[in-house]
């Protein structure tokens, strides 16, 4: 299967960091995440044959980190830290609110595929919670007038 | 070998012990009696440090600390029992039990579970949890294997047996923490070696066995350890049987105890494949051709039939006009008994057997020199081992796990050279690729104009590696035949205390050899034209060479050969015998079921398998094992019986045949009444060994008592082969053998799931979708 010039170039590259093939497993797969969506089957086997595992291996290692996914997911993945601090903080009204404005539960899509919203452990972020991670960026000291807003750019975005 | 290591001393509950250093704390205490309670710890499997079951004070350490994983250090002191510790494990069990299901008194483990027993030693009787139980359905996973996921501990063990030990991976771990589960490499499904081994090693009731799920309950069963019936590596099994409508059922086969050559290693033929006894197209009744068809009858009326008809071409024309094939699945003491019979009682060589090995030109190449060949032990201790041909992972599954765990825990260099990529190269230091096996023996024996230009310099090397290795075992498999085993041996006389290992292919393909079911060899090799003690002792010994098997088929199409008796073997089938050749033949089979070669018979009787039957089996290493009777149906007779009443029923003194009854005066109580305690111990000994008393001419014993005697290499420890322990015997001080007719070797090319004919009547091996060749029974034509 084919991956962008710039990710076999990133594969390469970190192939050299370790002593071993393995080890180049975890940030391989969040590449291969962030160019396909989603972690598909023919990723799966793409990569287990590339570093001498077995597709079981790396499924293994998928189903570990809530950051990677076999299924698709949509184009901005919201998700809400409902650890200690943000909960403090008003956490689970932020979560109530999503779910009502999404129309979605945790780890579901819209049907536009655009917001999938999950709540996700400590996002290290506690100094200004609630926080809420969407795809690779952070908001913080969010409240639901606030995260309409959050919300409602990523719409924008995409018009 | 590398010196003996240095001893540690430590102190264990205030007991002194010495290990060698690198010993784990666990290991440590347990040789001196003290157990310390373990869950994901397993011998020789990596350390895992999860179950934290193992818990110990070492004096000096702030915590508490696993024994599992603790090496032991000069002067440690250590505690495994205090209030302190007994809190913890509690709290272990306590939290192991958080999701458990209490479904003990339906569950498989119930009764042999680790847990149960855990937490009957160390638990609470209550819990401080009050949340619900998640439940989750069981899954089926092939039809051997079935995972519980509530009942699973998460001690790993099944991952790390079935990758570290069986290299095939198919298990791992999904999610994290408490949600974690173990899960099969085809997401739903599993596709591997079937070989249940991860069952076996689960300390719970998680994973359990699609042939003894939800059964019966382990203590309504009766253990019996006897010997594999399938391949030629000879595990020790532990059968549990329990009573049946017709006598006694086989309902699981494992070795939990580590007895044996194999420790807790089996395969799924050993494991599962007992299924074949209970197949409903088992031959139940004798059977004799009357108006062109087979009809049941009674055994006194087939075995007068029998012997009737072989009387009359004795008169007529002669033991000649006889010919006789043996088996390679029936005991040393069939065999044994069954050329004796054909040559003592027929008069005749002509006895032959289905041959996967050259074990008469590897007695030849051997002959002398002692200590010369290697124990199926020694495969899991040599420093070396150098594997010419054959796929022992899947022909050879226990030689296998020998090899790769000698490789993992021993750290020995493992040299292939095949003209396959077998998988076994996965754990070779070097794999030479050869277009075919004899060249490169033939450059080992000294032909160096064998390695072309291209190949020279590697296969060099390679000899090079392998003459400086000490300690070497030299396996090779049916590639190498006649003289090229002698080609082998040389090259193995040339490397300081290196050992053979011929690979025959069934059960007892190594004892069908041994015992002489040969037309040119005799028991232990000897020429039929030398029949010295043999003649001393029965008297008769026809001198010249009878027909082999091909010549056999031969005799009887021009009408030479008159009569032909099969026992446990189905030429027609296996080696493509025309069945027109047996038109005018009358022709005896002695089988389980109606095979091709049956089909054809004018008599079959029905006979009883390994498993159930008493006597001994020897490996393709020459590794001689007992078997003890397991399974039972009232339907069949063994072999060894049907041989003598035949011998009877043609008006031989059966004396002459079987020793039995030598200077035993035993009273086996019958005459005592009361005081019949002593005899009637005896005799319940002997029942529950499976063993008839001396006394009787179906007594196989009384003919290990000749083999011992007179074949050499076999005089074993009777006593260590009584106890269930393997004995390695010497082909060494056997006969001369021989080197010829190579055209006689068949391989019979079984794989993982397939066994001869017993495979096809094994529902579980034509079960899985591993067997890609699956040969269901019903393909059989009956008529
Ligand atoms: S049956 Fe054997 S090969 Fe299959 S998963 Fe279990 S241990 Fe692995
Ligand atoms: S299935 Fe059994 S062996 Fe495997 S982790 Fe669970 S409890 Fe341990
Ligand atoms: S390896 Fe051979 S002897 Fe052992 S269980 Fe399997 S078939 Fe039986
Ligand atoms: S608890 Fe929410 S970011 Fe740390
Ligand atoms: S046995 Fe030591 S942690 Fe499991």
């Amino acid at each position: 299967m084919r991956f962008s010039d710039q990710f076999e170039q990133r594969f390469t590259e970190m192939l050299t960091h370790y002593p071993t093939k393995r080890s180049v497993l975890v940030p391989t797969l969040l590449y291969a995440q962030d160019e396909v969506g989603f972690l598909s089957e023919e990723v799966i086997a793409e990569i287990a044959s590339r570093l001498d595992l077995t597709e079981l291996d790396v499924r293994n290692v998928i189903s570990y980190y809530s950051m990677l996914t076999t299924k698709p997911r949509g184009k901005f993945n919201v998700q809400v830290c409902r650890n200690i601090s943000c909960l403090l903080r008003g956490a689970d009204e932020l979560i109530e609110h999503c779910e009502k404005k999404l129309g979605i539960g945790h780890k579901g899509t819209t049907p536009d595929g655009l917001f999938s919203f999950e709540h996700v452990e400590c996002i290290g972020a506690c100094s200004w919670a609630p926080a809420v991670q969407v795809n690779y960026d952070f908001h913080e000291n969010l409240t639901t007038e606030t995260m309409d807003r959050v919300l409602d750019e990523y719409r924008k975005k995409v018009q | 070998m590398a010196d003996a290591p240095k001893l540690v001393n430590i102190t264990v509950d205030g007991k002194p012990v010495a290990a060698p250093a690198g010993t784990l704390l666990i290991e440590a205490c347990k040789t001196v009696g003290i157990e310390v309670p373990s869950f994901c710890y397993y011998p020789n499997l990596s350390l895992q440090g999860a179950c934290r079951m193992c818990l110990v004070r070492v004096e000096k350490m702030p915590k508490l600390q696993t024994a599992c994983t603790t090496g032991i250090t000069e002067g440690m002191v250590v505690v495994t029992d205090s209030d302190e510790i007994r809190q913890a494990r509690k709290s272990m069990v306590e939290m192991l039990l958080g999701n458990h299901p209490l479904d003990c008194p339906v569950c498989d483990a119930g009764g042999e579970c680790e847990l149960q027993d855990m937490t009957f030693s160390y638990g609470a009787a209550e819990s401080k949890f009050i949340e619900l139980k998640q439940h989750r359905d069981e899954q089926q996973w092939s039809p051997v294997v079935y995972f519980d996921r509530p009942r699973c501990i998460l001690c790993y063990r099944c991952v790390r047996v079935c990758g570290e030990g069986m290299d095939v991976w198919a298990l791992g771990v999904d999610n994290r923490g408490a949600v974690s589960t173990i899960v099969p490499n085809k997401q739903d499904h599993l596709e591997c070696e079937e070989c249940g081994m991860c069952i076996d090693i689960c300390p719970v009731g998680a994973l359990t066995s699609g042939a003894y799920r939800y059964k019966t309950r382990p203590w309504e069963m009766k253990h019996v350890g006897t010997t594999c019936t399938h391949c030629a590596d000879g595990c020790k099994t532990t059968l549990g049987v329990r009573r049946s409508d017709t006598g006694m059922e086989i309902v699981r086969g494992d070795n939990r105890d580590k007895s044996g050559i194999n420790g807790d290693f089996l395969c799924i033929k050993g494991r599962y494949a007992f299924d074949f006894a209970n197949n409903e197209d088992r031959l139940t009744q004798p059977l004799i051709r009357k108006g062109g068809r087979l009809v049941p009858a009674t055994w006194e009326e087939a075995f007068e039939f029998v012997g009737r008809r072989f009387k009359e071409v004795l008169d007529r024309e002669g033991g000649r006009a006889i010919g006789v094939i043996g088996s390679t699945r029936t005991t040393n003491e069939e065999n044994y008994l069954l050329q004796k019979f054909a040559r003592v009682a027929l008069g005749t060589n002509n006895i032959d057997h289905h041959r996967t090995a050259d074990f008469p030109a590897f007695a030849a190449a051997l002959h002398g020199k002692s200590g010369a060949t290697a124990s199926m032990r020694d495969v899991y201790n040599a420093s070396a081992i150098l594997l010419i041909g054959n796929d022992p992972t899947e022909e050879h599954p226990l030689l296998a796990w020998q090899i790769r765990n000698n490789v993992r825990l021993h750290n020995a260099r493992l040299y292939v050279v095949n003209s396959r990529p077998i998988k076994l190269r996965r754990q070779a230091a070097s794999f030479t690729q050869v277009t075919s096996e004899t060249d490169f023996t033939e450059f080992l024996g000294g032909d160096e104009s064998l390695a072309s230009f291209a190949t020279r310099e590697g296969w060099n090397a390679v000899r090079d590696k392998l003459r400086a290795e000490q300690g070497l075992v030299i396996i090779f498999g049916s590639e190498i035949f006649g003289e090229d085993i002698q080609a082998l041996a040389r090259f193995a006389a040339s490397v300081p205390g290196a050992k053979l290992l011929c690979l025959g292919d069934y059960a007892n393909s190594r004892g069908a050899a041994d015992m002489g079911l040969y037309p040119d060899l005799l028991p232990g090799y000897f020429p039929v034209s030398g029949a010295g003690k043999f003649h001393q002792e029965w008297k008769i010994t026809p001198a010249a060479p009878g027909m082999n098997i091909g010549q056999m088929f031969e005799a009887t199409k021009t009408g030479q050969l008159k009569a032909l008796y099969v026992i446990g073997a189905n030429p027609v089938g296996r080696l493509n015998v025309n069945p027109s050749t047996l038109k005018n033949t009358f022709v005896v089979v002695q089988d389980m079921f109606l095979t091709e070669t049956a089909a054809l018979a004018d008599v079959v009787l029905p006979a009883a398998n390994a498993y159930e039957k008493a006597g001994t089996f020897t490996n393709t290493c020459g590794d001689i094992q007992i078997l003890k009777k397991a399974g039972e149906v009232t339907t069949a007779k063994p072999d060894f019986e049907m041989i003598v009443r035949i011998a009877d029923a043609i008006g031989f003194d059966v004396r002459k045949l079987v020793p039995f009854g030598h200077g035993v005066h035993a009273d086996m109580g019958q005459s005592r009444g009361a005081q019949s305690g002593e005899a009637d111990q005896h005799a319940v000994w002997l029942e529950a060994n499976g063993l008839e008393p001396k006394m009787s001419p179906f007594d196989p014993v009384a003919t290990l008592d000749e083999i011992q005697r007179l074949v050499p290499g076999y005089d074993v420890s009777r006593t260590e082969l009584l106890a269930g322990n393997d004995q390695h015997t010497s082909i060494a001080a056997m006969g001369p053998g021989t080197v010829q007719n190579p055209e006689l070797i068949v391989p019979a090319k079984n794989n993982l799931f397939s066994s001869g004919t017993l495979g096809r009547y094994s529902r579980t091996l034509n079960s899985v979708i591993e067997n890609k060749d699956p040969e269901p029974a019903d393909a059989v034509p009956t008529d």
